[in-house]
C-alpha cells in the first residue's frame, strides 16, 4: 500500500486535478505531439522561446494522473530554463525513474519538485506515462511540428 | 439484464439448479492460487485471456512426452499417434460448435488469423472495386483492420453499422446498410469491450436474405455461450483457444465446406498441397489447404482437452454462475457514486466496462493491481467503441466460471480505494 502512496503523492494528485499551464498557444515557436498508444494518452506541447530560453510553455491533452501531473510539473520547472539546462533535467529525470536506485538517490539535486515521481520506478509499466511529456518536449525543441510515440 | 439462454441447455429454474461448486472448479486451475503484491490473486481479465485447467496443461505435456512427432507425414508409429491426436482434436472442436463435418474446421493461430484468412481468400475472390464490406462499430481491431486492408487493396468501401447508447447494434440500420454491393459482412457474437451479446441469428438471417455471406467473430462467445454454427447458419465462425481455457497460439475457423472448397489457399507451403512441380501445384482439399506448414500440434491437442473440460461441466450451471457474478457486480458498481457502466445492453455476457468520474483507467488499473485484482485498463483493441462513447479508455472486469462473489467484493473495495485516493 505504501508503494501506492509513493506513486500517488499529494503533489501529483494536485497537479492532476489542477494542471498548471494547460491550454493552447497561437504564436508558439515550437509545437509537438506525443502519444502513448498503449493507453491512448495524447499530449500537445506549445513552446515559446527567447533565444535559447523557454519563456512560456503550455500543454493540452488527456491522460492518466501520472502523465498529466508530469506534464504540468514539467512546464513549471522548465519555464525560464535554457536548452542545455533542460537537457540535463531530462537526463536526471530519466535516471530517477529507470536508473540505478543508489545513483538516482544522490544525483539530480536540480530535479527539485520533480523528485515526487521517484515512486514511479516501482511501477515499470507506468514509466512511459511519466516520461511522455519529456519525450515530447525534447522533440519540440529539436524540430518543429514533431510527433513522438512511446511505442 | 439476461444472458442468452443456451439453445441446447435451457437454464433451469433457480430451485432446480444443480449446486455449482466453484471451489472445486478453482482447484483445477493452478494459476489462480497465487498471491500478487501480497494479496490473493483475483483474476478478472478473462476477456483478454483465460487461465488454464490442469487437464489442458497435462494434455499438451503428454503430447510432447509420449507421442510427439510431426503430423500427416511419417509412416512411423509416433507420427501416426500424433496425427490421430491432432485429428481427434479437430473432431472435438467440430462437435464443440456443432459443425456438420470435420473438414469444416481449420486449425489456425486464433481468431485474428481466421478473419485474415477469410478476408484474403474469400475476400480477394469476391470483393472488387465499388463493392462493400459491412461490419459494426463494436468490432475488435482484428475484425476491422483485415477488412480495411482488403477494401484499400480492392477499391472497396468499409461500411459500419452504428450502435446505440447502450452498446447494441442498431439492427434496422444494419439491415438498411446491407446493400446490392455488400459482398460479405462480419460482426462479433459478443463484444469484448461492452459485453453485448448480439442478435447474431437475426443478423445472419437478414444478411442471407440479401445473399450476403457472414463471418462471426466468436472469440468472446465460445467461453460462455453454447454455439451451434448449423443452427446459426453462419458461413464462417472464428475463435481462439486461449480465451477458451486452452493454450495460446492456436484457434479454429469454421467455414461452410462448399465455400472452403472454392477458396484459394491462404499461405503456400507443406501440408496444403496434393502435388507440386515447378510448373503447377495442386492444392489439398479443406481443411489442409488452409493449414500450410507444421501446425501447432500440441496446442490443438491442448485446445481439445480444454473443450473436453468445459463439456464435462454443466454449462447451464456455468452460465448461471457467470450471470450471477455479472448481476452482482453490476448492482454493486451502480451503487457507487461517479461510477458509470459503459455497455448496458439488454443481453450481456459477463464483461463490465466502467469509468469512475474522470479518473483515468490506467490509474484505476494500477491501484486495483496492488489489491491483487487483475483487470484490463485501456481501449480493449476497440478504439472505435471508445470514440463512440467519447472516452479514451475504460476499466474492464470480465468474469469466468472460476470467479467468485468474494472476488467481486474485492473489485468493489478496490474501486472505493481509488475514489478515496483521488478524493
Ligand atoms: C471480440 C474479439 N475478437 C477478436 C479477438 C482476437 O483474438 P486473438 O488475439 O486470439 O486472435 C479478440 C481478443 O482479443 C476479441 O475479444
Amino acid at each position: 500500500m505504501s508503494e501506492l502512496m509513493d506513486l500517488y503523492q499529494e503533489v501529483i494528485l494536485d497537479h492532476n486535478k489542477k494542471p498548471r499551464n494547460r491550454g493552447t498557444m497561437d504564436d508558439a515557436d515550437h509545437e509537438a505531439k506525443g502519444d502513448n498508444p498503449l493507453c491512448g494518452d495524447q499530449l500537445t506541447l506549445f513552446v515559446k522561446m527567447d533565444g535559447d530560453r523557454v519563456t512560456e510553455i503550455r500543454f493540452e491533452g488527456r491522460g492518466c494522473a501520472i502523465s498529466v501531473a508530469s506534464a504540468s510539473l514539467m512546464t513549471e520547472t522548465i519555464t525560464g530554463k535554457s536548452q542545455a539546462e533542460i537537457g540535463t533535467l531530462y537526463e536526471s529525470f530519466h535516471e530517477l525513474l529507470t536508473g540505478d536506485p543508489s545513483v538516482a538517490a544522490e544525483a539530480g539535486e536540480e530535479l527539485g519538485k520533480l523528485r515526487v515521481f521517484e515512486g514511479v520506478r516501482e511501477f515499470p509499466v507506468r514509466v512511459k506515462c511519466a516520461t511522455l511529456a519529456w519525450h515530447t518536449l525534447m522533440a519540440a525543441l529539436e524540430g518543429k511540428d514533431a510527433s513522438v510515440t512511446t511505442e | 439484464m439476461t444472458t442468452l439462454e443456451s439453445s441446447k441447455h435451457p437454464r433451469p429454474a433457480a430451485d432446480e439448479r444443480p449446486p455449482f461448486d466453484v471451489e472445486r472448479i478453482r482447484a483445477d486451475f493452478p494459476a489462480l492460487h497465487q498471491t500478487v503484491h501480497g494479496k490473493p490473486l483475483a483474476y478478472l481479465d478473462n476477456a483478454a485471456s483465460a487461465q488454464k485447467p490442469q487437464a489442458a496443461l497435462d494434455a499438451e505435456t503428454e503430447c510432447y512426452r509420449r507421442f510427439y512427432s510431426n503430423v500427416h507425414r511419417g509412416v512411423h508409429y509416433l507420427s501416426e499417434k500424433a496425427t490421430d491426436a491432432y485429428e481427434e482434436a479437430r473432431r472435438k472442436v467440430q462437435r464443440f460448435v456443432n459443425a456438420a463435418r470435420e473438414e469444416e474446421m481449420v486449425f489456425l493461430r486464433g481468431t485474428t488469423e481466421g478473419i485474415n484468412l477469410v478476408a484474403s481468400t474469400y475476400g480477394r475472390q469476391h470483393v472488387g472495386a465499388g463493392d462493400e464490406v459491412l461490419i459494426t462499430t463494436m468490432e475488435h481491431h482484428s475484425n476491422i483492420v483485415p477488412w480495411q486492408l482488403l477494401c484499400e487493396e480492392r477499391g472497396a468501401r468499409l461500411v459500419v453499422a452504428p450502435i446505440n447508447d447502450r452498446g447494441e447494434v442498431d439492427v434496422e440500420e444494419y439491415e438498411r446498410l446491407l446493400s446490392e454491393r455488400t459482398r460479405i459482412t462480419a460482426f462479433t457474437h459478443v463484444s469484448n469491450a461492452l459485453g453485448t451479446i448480439n442478435p447474431v441469428a437475426e443478423m445472419i438471417r437478414l444478411a442471407h436474405a440479401k445473399g450476403v455471406p457472414v463471418l462471426v467473430d466468436g472469440a468472446q462467445a465460445v467461453p460462455h455461450l453454447d454455439v451451434d454454427v448449423q443452427e446459426l447458419g453462419c458461413d464462417f465462425y472464428a475463435f481462439s483457444s486461449h480465451k477458451l481455457f486452452g493454450p495460446t497460439g492456436v484457434g479454429a475457423l469454421y467455414g461452410r465446406l462448399d465455400l472452403l472448397a472454392t477458396m484459394p489457399p491462404y499461405q503456400g507451403g507443406g501440408e496444403m498441397i496434393r502435388s507440386v512441380t515447378f510448373e503447377k501445384t495442386e492444392f489439398s482439399p479443406p481443411p489442409n489447404r488452409f493449414e500450410a506448414g507444421t501446425p501447432n500440434i500440441a496446442g490443438a491437442i491442448g485446445m481439445g482437452a480444454a473443450i473436453d473440460y468445459l463439456q464435462a461441466l454443466d454449462m447451464s450451471a456455468v452460465a448461471a454462475h457467470e450471470h450471477d457474478l455479472l448481476d452482482y457486480a453490476t448492482a454493486a458498481l451502480e451503487a457507487i457514486p461517479e461510477v458509470r457502466i459503459i455497455g448496458t445492453a439488454e443481453t450481456k455476457a459477463s464483461v463490465i466496462s466502467f469509468v469512475i468520474g474522470d479518473i483515468h483507467a490506467h490509474d484505476v488499473g494500477t491501484i486495483l493491481d496492488r489489491e491483487g485484482v487483475a483487470v484490463r485498463a485501456g481501449h480493449h483493441c476497440a478504439q472505435p467503441v471508445m470514440d463512440r462513447f467519447g472516452l479514451p479508455a475504460t476499466t474492464r472486469a470480465s468474469f469466468a466460471l472460476y470467479n467468485t462473489r468474494e472476488e467481486v467484493d474485492r473489485l468493489i473495495a478496490g474501486v472505493e480505494r481509488v475514489r478515496e485516493l483521488f478524493g
